[in-house]
Parts: C-alpha cells; structure tokens; sequence
C-alpha cells in the first residue's frame, strides 16, 4: 500500500508554547487514521501545517511525495480538509457557498455544476440548496462544511473534529457518510477528542497529548498497552473531594490506578465487577457519596488515561 | 485560474455586502435620507426658485471710489444673481459685521478703498489692495456661494489687470504709445474687461457643446453625502477581511490552491467594485429620483472609480492595522466622519481656515466632492485631472502599504 501522508518530526512553536512536539506517523492508502487527544492537545495545529495553513517551525511532512513545506501548491490540489469552524458564508446559500468554493478549487462551467448537484443530492440538500446557510440547522450546516471538502474529488481528507456541537442523528449521518467516503477509497485524516469516533472508524490511531504523539498503533495495539484491564469510573457530588477518595481507593487490593479529576476518580483494575462492592463501601465509610458509576472494558480511553493519568475529556 | 478566482472572491464580497440590511441602510438609504433632508431644508422641493435657496443676505461695504467696486455692486444686482443673492449696501464695515456675528447676514464684502486704483495703476509688482469676505460659519452654503460670486469677480479684475499691463508692454515697446499714455490706455484696457463682470458671472455656466447648466444646491449637497457614506462602506469592506479570519472562511481560502496575492487582490477588489457599485447607485438613483445633473458622464465614471480606488484603500489600511472587525467598525465611523469635516462632506472648505483645507487634502471626500461639484457646474475631463491623479495616487499608496502590513502579519490567525 502507498504512504500517502509522512510525516516527519514535525515541530511548531508559537513564541515559547510548542505546540506541536517532535510529531511523525504515516498514513497509508485507504485507511482512516485518527488522531485522538483531548482539546488542546494539538491536532488542529497538526493538520493547519498538514494543509500548509502554517509552517512548520522544525521537520515537515510529504503528501503524495510533496512537501508540505517546499510545494505547498501541489499539496493543497491534492488534499481536502474540513475544518472544526463551520467556514462557510452565512448570507449565502449552499448552493452558492459549493458553487464559490468549487471555483476556488479550480471547478467550472458544467463540472462544477454536475459536482455541486451530485454533492447535495448526496447530504441530503437538494431541496433547500437555495436558502441561506444561517437558516439551516447546526447539523446541516456541518454536511455542508463536510461537501465544501469534497468537492475537488481529494485524494486524502483531513476531517478535524466534524462533528462537535451536533446532535446525535446529525453526528450519526456524518460517521456514516466518513465510512462510505473511505469505502469508496479516500484515504482519511480524522481528528477528534471522542474515543467512541476513533474506535468505531479508524483503521489505526494515533493519540496524542500537549503536542505529543504520546501512542500508536490499530486498536488492538493500543489497547494491549494496558492489558486486560478495566476502567471504573466513579462520578462523585459537587461538594465531594476526589482526590481524599482516589487516595483511600489506591489502598484496596485490585486498584492497580486511581487518578481524580473534576468531580471524577478513575479507576484502573482487572476486574471492575469485583472491585464495585468495596469501592462502595469504602466511599460510604469516608462519606463521600457517589452519584453514578461507569464500567468500562479495555478500550482507547482506558490507554489515554493510562499513558496520561487523566480522563480523555479533561 | 487565479485571476478568475480573484474576480469570484470579488463578487461574492460585493454580494454578501450588498445583501446585509444594515450595510444596506448606511450605503444607500443614508446618503438618500441626508442629501432629501438636506435639500429639503435649503428648500430645493419646494418649487419656490430655480436654485433651491435663495435670498441669500449678503451686505456690500463698498469704500473704493473707483470703478471697480461700483461694478462689484452691479454684479451683485444683477438679474442673474439677485434671485439667489439679496445685497444690501452698507457703509459701516463694523455694523455689517456685528449682523453677521448677529447671524443677520450670510456674509460682508469689504471693497476699501483704493481698490481701483490699485488695480488700474497698473503697476506690476505694486501693493494691491484686497477685498475682504467676512463669512458666517453658520451658514456655509450660503456663505459658500456669495464666495464663489466674488471668486468670479476677481478672476475677471485679474484677467482685466494682466490683459492691460501686456498690451501696455507691448505698445509701448513697439514704440506705438508713449510712457505718459500707458496708464490710461492700460485702465481702459482694464476696464472693458472687468465691465464685462456683470455679464459674465452667472450661476449659469456654460459646457463646451453650448448647453447651459444650471446651478443646484443637491449638485453640492449628493456628492458629499455620497463620499460620506461610501467611507462607510469600505470600512465595512475592510471589516469583512478580519470577519474572514475569525470565521474560518480566510483559512479555508489559504487552503484551497489559489495564490495568496490573488485572495488579497480579491479582497481589495470587492471592497472596490462595491464602493464604486455605491456611487454610480447613489448617482444614479439623484438623477433619476431628483432630475440632477452630475454633468459630463465620461467625467463622472471616472470619478466614480477614481474615488472608489483611494476610498477603498483607506478600508485596506484600516484593516491592516486594526486587529478586529469590532475595531474597525468603530474606527471606521469615526473616520468618516472626520474625514466628512475635513472633505467637505458636511459644508464648504472654502469657508474653513487655510490649514483644515490643507489636512482634508488626505481625504479622497475632498478631491471627490471637488471633481463632482466641478463637472455637475459644466467643468469637463480636464477640469478634473488633478482630482482623478490625487485619488488615484491615494489608492495605490493605501493599498500597497495595507497589502504589505496584512502580509506580515498574516491573514489568518494562529
């Protein structure tokens, strides 16, 4: 399979922030790589250079071959990108929104015309192609923001972050409409701080934390980095203290970790089922009460808050 | 490719501006609402005169017992002017004064005395006595036209002066008079000129094909109004490139395979064809609604685009220095305003200090509002050159700077 995407040490520092740290991985042909890391842990960055929206300050990536940073022109023709901001005009339709950007993708006269139709027939806006974007709802606005991205027919997509702010239907619709994307042979650069995204579509993933591509691997690869071990999650009062219960969890027989966070504690252990009863109780010893508790399996988040010590959503 | 897409990045700016109510409202009903109100209370509706605003008080202190200031009186009492202008003849100066201070008058004219003698003397490089114009600040259109009447005047004495003291030089080195003739025969030479005045200075002027154009108050009103607003507008142009930035549509953009250049270009050129887009609107919509005349119509497209070019580079340079829309906006109102006092959006320079003039020289309302009363009173192409190469200097040097300072420091943010 070709290596459509390499990227190599990739660095960008604003002033003394570095933003992004020594990054590289490679994305072949016909997969969907995601990069999963809380906000802010540099993924746009990532894919801002990636689209020689930035320049990188140390290292660079090739697309195709190309450098991103020595053939920008040849890179751009080559990608498409959906940004996480909804980059459309709001007082112009869809129609006319597909219709400017496809011009700035170099489409016209009747391909344009036929690639526009085919991409609202395909989001499901054919019938409201001619009302402004500012009447639409949030999820539509996003099945727009995603064709604006496709309309060049690219190679390789970058899809940051697609479905953030969206209700549930809307999002269900755009991981769909990313599988038959993939389906249909584009190669897919997918970042999000969802772990249920990455699980359900990505062939490999990448998890990256403050700049760091901290893990990599397909999801069995990561996921035997903790081995088979499960993660209890503990939801705890507004007024509670989470880190006087992780410090008395630590010492039960089967906590292999206990990291508190925001009204959180999490639980790290080979058999949450067991752990449940004591758990309980010895919260109830302290008086702390417990709102709610999550059981999870081995899964992408149990890695990140293994690697890192903090919940994904932190 | 790229220039085709510059061309696209230009519609759509123009579109998305032309489609916002708000920007609607300060582009066109504004300058509409203003120059109807305005006119309405010089009484340009109502019929009552061919001028819109008449009887305009004006006393004449006239002390020179030569011909000249009996000639000024006669222009004044001509029936050409006497619609507009009601002279009155005084012979205190500081009584005339205290009326205009009084708001009694529009304005003094002092002829001192000697005046004519000065003039007829007819020796060159002598102290020439000078009429005094005490204007009312309070009414500067009025104020502004009693000024432009005894601008005329005085462009005939001069011509009437210099035309005498040529053809004095040229008889007496012919040898065809002696030196005790020259003065006579350079004061009747003199004379015939300026006994013309009354004749030849009219609020009707004349074009080049014959027709005669007649003067209108909203020919002095629109075009300030006109250059007010469209400072507006390509505030609110130059705002639409932070609102880019902020919004995602500048990055995506960048991204896409098209020159930067060419996205500033397209940029620059939106705010233009809009600001030009505005004035052809507004020039328009006064012919037609109130039957204007802008005059010669070669001279008024290239004004337009003249005018939309050094307008639109002042949008550039705001956003180029300012670091968000909420700035500009700001900012930009505020510049048009004091760029609307210092182009003469507002009243006539001419009834301004020296240096005001001077600073509102940076103003492409100034060189606008100039080249627009020009052509609408008969002037043609050439009578506007200067105005056209200032605006389009103006441009040109925003632009190029603007494009410089947006390219360090970046179109989008980090």
């Amino acid at each position: 399979m070709e290596t459509v995407l390499k990227v190599i040490n990739l660095v960008k520092k604003y002033g003394a922030k570095l933003a992004v740290d020594d990054v590289s991985f490679e994305v072949q042909e016909g997969e969907i790589f995601s990069l999963l890391g809380p906000n802010g842990a540099g993924k746009t960055t990532t894919i801002s250079i990636l689209s020689t929206l930035f320049s990188p300050t140390a290292g660079d990536a090739e697309i195709f071959g190309y450098s991103v940073a020595k053939n920008p022109m040849d890179v751009k023709r080559l990608i498409g990108v959906v940004p996480q901001e909804i980059a459309l005009y709001d007082d112009m339709t869809a129609l006319e929104n597909l219709n400017f950007w496809g011009e700035m993708y170099g489409l016209s006269g009747r391909e344009l015309k036929t690639r526009v139709q085919e991409l609202l027939e395909q989001i499901g806006l054919a019938d409201r192609a001619k009302e402004r974007i500012k009447t639409y709802s949030g999820g539509m606005k996003r099945r727009v923001n995603i064709a604006v991205g496709l309309l060049h027919k690219p190679r390789l997509l970058f899809m940051d972050e697609p479905t953030v702010g969206i209700d549930p239907q809307s999002r269900r619709a755009i991981l769909d409409s990313v599988k038959a994307l993939n389906k249909d042979g584009m190669t897919i650069l997918y970042t999000t701080h969802y772990m249920e995204e990455a699980q359900e579509l990505s062939d490999r993933v990448g998890i990256i934390d403050h700049g760091k591509l901290i893990a990599l691997g397909t999801q069995s690869e990561l996921t035997a980095q903790v081995g088979e071990m499960d993660t209890l999650i503990l939801h705890l009062g507004e007024n509670e203290d989470p880190e006087h219960l992780a410090q008395a969890l630590k010492a039960l027989p089967g906590v292999l970790q206990a990291n508190p966070s925001d009204h959180t504690v999490s639980l790290v252990t080979p058999s949450a089922e067991e752990l449940l009863a004591p758990v309980v109780s010895r919260s109830n010893e302290l008086g702390i009460k417990i709102h709610s508790i999550d059981m999870r399996e081995p899964n992408l988040e149990a890695v990140f808050l293994h690697l890192t010590g903090r919940a994904l959503r932190d | 490719m790229n220039l085709r897409k510059l061309f696209f990045i230009a519609l759509k700016d123009s579109r998305l501006i032309f489609r916002d109510p708000a920007g609607l409202v300060f582009m066109l009903l504004a300058p509409f609402a203003l120059t109807i109100g305005m006119g309405a209370l010089t009484g340009r509706f109502s019929g009552s005169t061919q001028f819109g605003i008449s009887q305009i008080p004006v006393a004449i202190v006239n002390q020179d017992s030569g011909e000249l200031g009996k000639v000024l009186e006669n222009v004044f009492a001509s029936d050409e002017i006497k619609q507009l202008i009601a002279a009155q003849p005084q012979s205190d100066p500081t009584a005339a004064r205290a009326l205009v201070d009084e708001d009694k008058l529009a304005a003094v004219i002092f002829v001192p005395e000697g005046f004519s003698e000065s003039i007829m003397s007819g020796e060159s490089g002598g102290e020439v006595v000078r009429i005094e114009f005490y204007g009312n600040p309070t009414r500067p259109t009025s104020t502004g036209i009693a000024r432009s009447i005894l601008e005329s005047f005085m462009t005939q004495v001069e011509v009437g002066r210099v035309s005498g003291t040529l053809i004095v030089n040229q008889l007496l080195s012919s040898g065809a008079i002696q030196l005790s003739q020259a003065a006579a025969i350079g004061a009747e030479v003199g004379r015939e000129v300026v006994g013309n005045s009354s004749g030849s200075i009219k609020l009707i002027t004349t074009t080049a094909e014959g027709s005669g154009v007649k003067f209108d108050i909203l020919a002095y009103l629109a075009p300030g109004m006109a250059m007010l607003f469209l400072m507006y507008t390509v505030s609110f142009g130059g705002r639409s490139l932070l609102v880019e930035s902020r919004t995602g549509t500048m990055a995506r953009m960048l991204i896409s395979p098209t020159n930067p250049g060419f996205i500033l270009g397209g940029k620059g050129l939106g705010i233009f064809l809009t600001a030009a887009a505005q004035l052809l609107i507004l020039i328009g919509g006064t012919s037609l609604l109130f039957r204007l005349s802008w005059g010669d119509w070669r001279g008024v497209a290239l004004l337009i685009l003249a005018a939309a070019f050094g307008a639109s580079g002042w949008g550039i340079l705001m956003a180029s220095v300012l670091k968000t829309p909420g700035q500009v906006a700001i900012t930009g109102s505020a510049v048009a305003l004091l760029f609307g006092v210092l182009g003469g959006s507002f009243f006539d320079l001419s009834v301004m200090p020296e240096w005001v003039r001077k600073v509102g020289m940076i103003t492409p309302n100034s060189w606008a509002n100039d080249g627009f009363r020009i052509l609408s009173m008969g002037g043609k192409f050439a009578a506007i050159q200067s105005n056209l190469i200032a605006l389009l200097i103006m441009g040109a040097v925003l632009y190029t700077l603007g494009t410089i300072l947006l390219s360090r420091r970046g179109l989008v943010r980090k």
